[in-house]
């Protein structure tokens, strides 16, 4: 066992007790602002696998993309929508429980029979350094039409995010003149945009 | 498989078996989640066990053309999108309904 062997091995093992443990905790904690924290440490320590795996570029747009964007919007919903509430009971929820955890447990177990079984096909050997490279030409000759098709989903997700985040603030109804009470800003009812006067 | 481990190299299948790992846990947590929100993070855990499973594909298997690579950044790109349009769904359902609690959104129910 050479030592950048063994140091590989204690970095993937190191690296998995966290995104399981990580893992474990966004699902089960109760506070939802630990679980969004500890999101951003199970993205970080998959980046940390993509290293491993001489995959530097899709470990850099991982955590620019899920760190630095994801997380922030989730933690961001969970300042918006931060209401301590008290969630009705429902009968049978323990035993809901346990048969979804007795599928995962099912489904776990049938992708470990199916991982430890198959003989998996040893490939060349990884081109390390050249990957992102090798990702920009992938990107601009056999998977452009994916990659311009991104673009165009990115743009239709973000109008779409605007348009149905987007809240019709109108302190005065146009037609009569009254004040209206919109009923779907959630705390205050005082608008927190106030409209232009009218023409 | 335990050779493997022995001599220090990590195997594919401990990513595939850690993936597997990841994969289950967000799909209980999608399915026993009554906030909103954990229900989105469980969905990008799942997301990330998929990537997990392409990354070590990709350069296990097949080393010099880095296929899952690309796979995995297209993925990033839609769970991204994905993440965006969900809270911004979340937000308006929260200003309809004045709750996160799943069980209480039924606005699709006949």
């Amino acid at each position: 066992m050479t030592i950048a062997a063994s140091t590989q091995l204690i970095c993937f093992l190191a690296l998995s007790a966290v995104i399981v443990l990580g893992a474990l905790g966004v699902v089960l904690l109760s506070n939802i602002v630990y679980s969004a924290f500890l999101l951003g440490g199970v993205f970080l320590a998959v980046a940390g696998l993509y290293l491993l795996l001489n995959a530097s570029f899709v470990a850099a747009a991982q955590v620019l993309v899920y760190v630095g964007a994801v997380n922030v919007l989730i933690l961001f919903a969970i300042m918006l929508v931060n209401k301590k509430e008290d969630l009705a009971p429902i009968p049978g929820l323990p035993i809901r429980r346990l048969l979804s955890g007795g599928v995962c447990v099912g489904l776990f177990a049938l992708l470990t029979r199916v991982v430890v079984t198959t003989p998996w096909a040893k490939g060349p050997a990884p081109i390390g350094e050249d990957a992102t490279v090798r990702i920009g030409e992938h990107l601009f000759t056999d998977y452009l039409l994916p990659f311009e098709l991104a673009s165009v989903l990115l743009l239709m997700a973000m109008i779409g995010a605007i348009v149905l985040a987007r809240r019709d603030v109108q302190s005065v109804d146009p037609v009569t003149g009254e004040e209206v009470d919109q009923g779907l800003i959630e705390k205050a009812r005082t608008p927190l945009l106030v409209d232009q006067p009218r023409a | 498989m335990l050779s493997e481990l022995l001599s220090g190299s990590v195997p594919l299948q401990a990513y595939l078996l850690l993936a597997a790992v990841l994969f289950c846990t967000g799909v209980w947590g999608l399915i026993n989640s009554r906030n909103a929100v954990r229900v989105l993070m469980s969905i990008e855990l799942m997301l990330n066990a998929v990537n997990i499973n392409l990354m070590a594909f990709s350069s296990y298997v097949d080393g010099q053309l880095i296929r899952g690579q690309v796979f995995s950044v297209f993925v990033i790109t839609v769970a991204a999108a994905e993440a965006a349009v969900g809270l911004a769904i979340l937000l308006s359902l929260y200003r309809n309904r004045v709750t996160v609690d799943m069980e209480r959104f039924n606005l699709l129910r006949w």
